[in-house]
């Protein structure tokens, strides 16, 4: 037990630290000794140097994605892909149409720049995912309209880790003439990606779910057939128009190198998560009242999410301070509601409440993930001797038939 | 977020968990709160023929802070007078551990758990007196 590492990290859905590989490479793009040049620097040769550089981490990024060099378009991240790609698809076919359709179980960069489009005038249709989290196919072709325009489903769910259907999403959007945006920020190195086999236009990324650095991101953008989109940010002209700014050279290169070895690596990576993830699961599944939440197969191995029924998620987190997780509990979440993701799948109050969400990655070990089977059974006993819910439910009586005072 | 000392202690080691017998004559049950709301209390109370709090134990489901407001609401029930019990005000708790305030829906829940218990208490020994009279 002694290579324990205390607090244990099990939350890599929310960010991951930068691998060493990549760090050193983007050290050497800071100092005045390093490649600091602005890439827009056409006069010399530190602009040269830094564009090569920038363009070195474009052709990662494509790679990685089944894209060419010349479709990525670099951001701050996914949320700001997001962005441009909703808003940026929806301004352009304005005049063909104001429908889009989404799914309630996006990120809040899709879901609320859907909600702005709405202020702005435009239509939107939140579909139901299906208990197990996955789109229902059948109701997203009904949801389909003549004025649709733009279609956004994302490809991993970053709550439950579910994989959405893309290519076959894509094949129906793309029969329509429908642009079809995937938030991807959770994919890289987890699920493999081919935007032409999977017919996407538009795809969302981001670095520090890879390993990479936080506050950059990409936006994939199909040139055949084309996907036009207006630009979010006005200035320089940089990135042929969509997205002016200065290009921050060290972090394009740090995202740029966290792709490659991401494409490198996955396959290998992908068995070690599923190992562990079967191995956390082992460990639990024979306590009483725990529900996974989310499809088990059409998920990314590295998440498990558990709702453990009468203890509340919060002071599970507390109890389990020597392990970061993250939960659905209102108590969590700045705006007090519990996860609106479990909701949709169908989840009560009480089990969104339950929920913690257990992300494994590249540094998790099966050591940690033994300790953290250990306390996660002491604390969810525990709790549960606190808990009156779970005395009344020994006692067989139906929570659902009791009238709760509502406050 | 960061959670007082005084709420950890509560949280780490509560007091007085538990439960008594519900349909004791001298019992008073409280449960307020709701599950889907997040959080549930059960204070119970057992008081003396002379009024005075003798016992009492909780149980709850909820968040650290709720967990913790009602381990201490047991201890400063425990030797009072019903009297006295009833003039505990949510704000004690919120001053005692030091809650933030997203947490003071803790405090006043804890507030309506001994509300209820002494609630109950009365109608049970209206009930009795009624019967025996
Ligand atoms: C699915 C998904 N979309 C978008 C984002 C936002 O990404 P970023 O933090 O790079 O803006 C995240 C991560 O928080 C995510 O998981």
């Amino acid at each position: 037990m002694s290579s324990l590492n205390i607090p244990i990290y099990l939350d890599y859905s929310a960010t991951t630290p930068v691998d060493e590989r990549v760090a050193a490479k983007m050290m050497e793009c800071l100092t005045k000794q390093g490649n600091f040049g602005n890439p827009a620097s056409r006069s010399h040769p530190f602009g040269w140097k830094a564009e090569e550089a920038v363009e070195e981490a474009r052709r990662h990024v494509a790679e990685l994605i089944g894209a060419v060099p010349k479709e990525i378009v670099w951001t701050s991240g996914a949320t700001e892909s997001d962005n441009l790609a909703i808003k940026g698809a929806a301004h352009f076919n304005k005049k063909k149409g104001k429908h889009i359709i989404t799914m309630k179980t996006e990120h809040k960069a899709v879901l609320d720049t859907c909600r702005q489009l709405e202020r702005e005038g435009f239509e939107v249709t939140y579909l139901d995912p299906q208990e197990d989290g996955l789109l229902n196919m059948a109701a997203f072709k009904d949801a389909i309209r003549e004025d649709t325009t733009v279609v956004s489903i994302m490809h991993v769910n970053n709550e439950i880790g579910v994989i959405q259907d893309i290519a076959g999403i894509g094949a129906i959007t793309r029969e329509k003439g429908i642009m079809f945006h995937v938030d991807a920020a959770q994919s890289p190195g987890k699920v493999a990606i081919d935007v032409d086999e999977m017919n996407v236009d538009l795809m969302s990324l981001c670095a520090h779910k890879v390993y990479g650095p936080k506050g950059v991101g990409a936006l994939y953008v199909r040139r055949k057939p084309r996907a036009r989109i207006e630009a979010q940010i006005h200035g320089g002209g940089h990135e042929r128009g969509m997205r002016s700014g200065t290009l921050a050279t060290h972090q394009l290169v740090g995202m740029g190198e966290s792709f490659r070895i991401a494409r490198e690596e996955m396959a290998e990576e992908n068995i070690r998560m599923g190992q562990l993830r079967d191995r956390l699961w082992d460990g639990v599944k024979d306590m009483e009242e725990i529900y996974v939440n989310g499809h088990m197969d059409q998920r990314i191995p590295g998440n498990l999410n558990i709702s453990f029924n009468f203890v509340e998620g919060e002071s599970l987190i507390m109890s389990l301070k020597d392990i970061a997780v993250s939960s659905g509990s209102a108590c969590t979440s700045a705006s007090l509601e519990p996860s609106y993701v479990l909701r949709a799948i169908g989840r009560n109050d009480e089990l969104a409440h339950s929920s913690i969400r257990f992300t494994m990655g590249r540094f998790s070990t099966e050591e940690e993930v033994d300790f953290t089977i250990g306390k996660v059974r002491e604390a969810v006993t525990h709790l549960r001797e606190l808990s009156p819910l779970w005395d009344m439910f020994k006692e067989g009586i139906d929570l659902e038939s009791v009238e709760w005072a509502h406050h | 977020m960061a959670y007082s000392d005084k709420v950890l202690d509560h949280y780490e080691n509560p007091r007085n968990v538990g439960t008594l017998d519900k349909d004791d004559p001298n019992v008073g049950t409280g449960m307020v709160g709701a599950p889907a709301c997040g959080d549930v209390m059960r204070l119970q109370i057992k008081v003396s023929d002379d009024g005075i709090i003798e016992d009492a134990k909780f149980k709850t489901y909820g968040c650290g802070s709720a967990i913790a407001s009602s381990s201490l609401v047991t201890e400063m029930v425990k030797g009072k007078t019903l009297a006295e019990v009833e003039a505990i005000k949510n704000m004690d708790i919120v001053e005692e551990l030091a809650l933030p305030p997203v947490k003071i829906h803790c405090s006043v829940l804890a507030e309506d758990a001994i509300a209820a218990a002494l609630a109950d208490i009365k109608a049970k020994r209206a009930a009795t007196t009624k019967a025996t009279a």
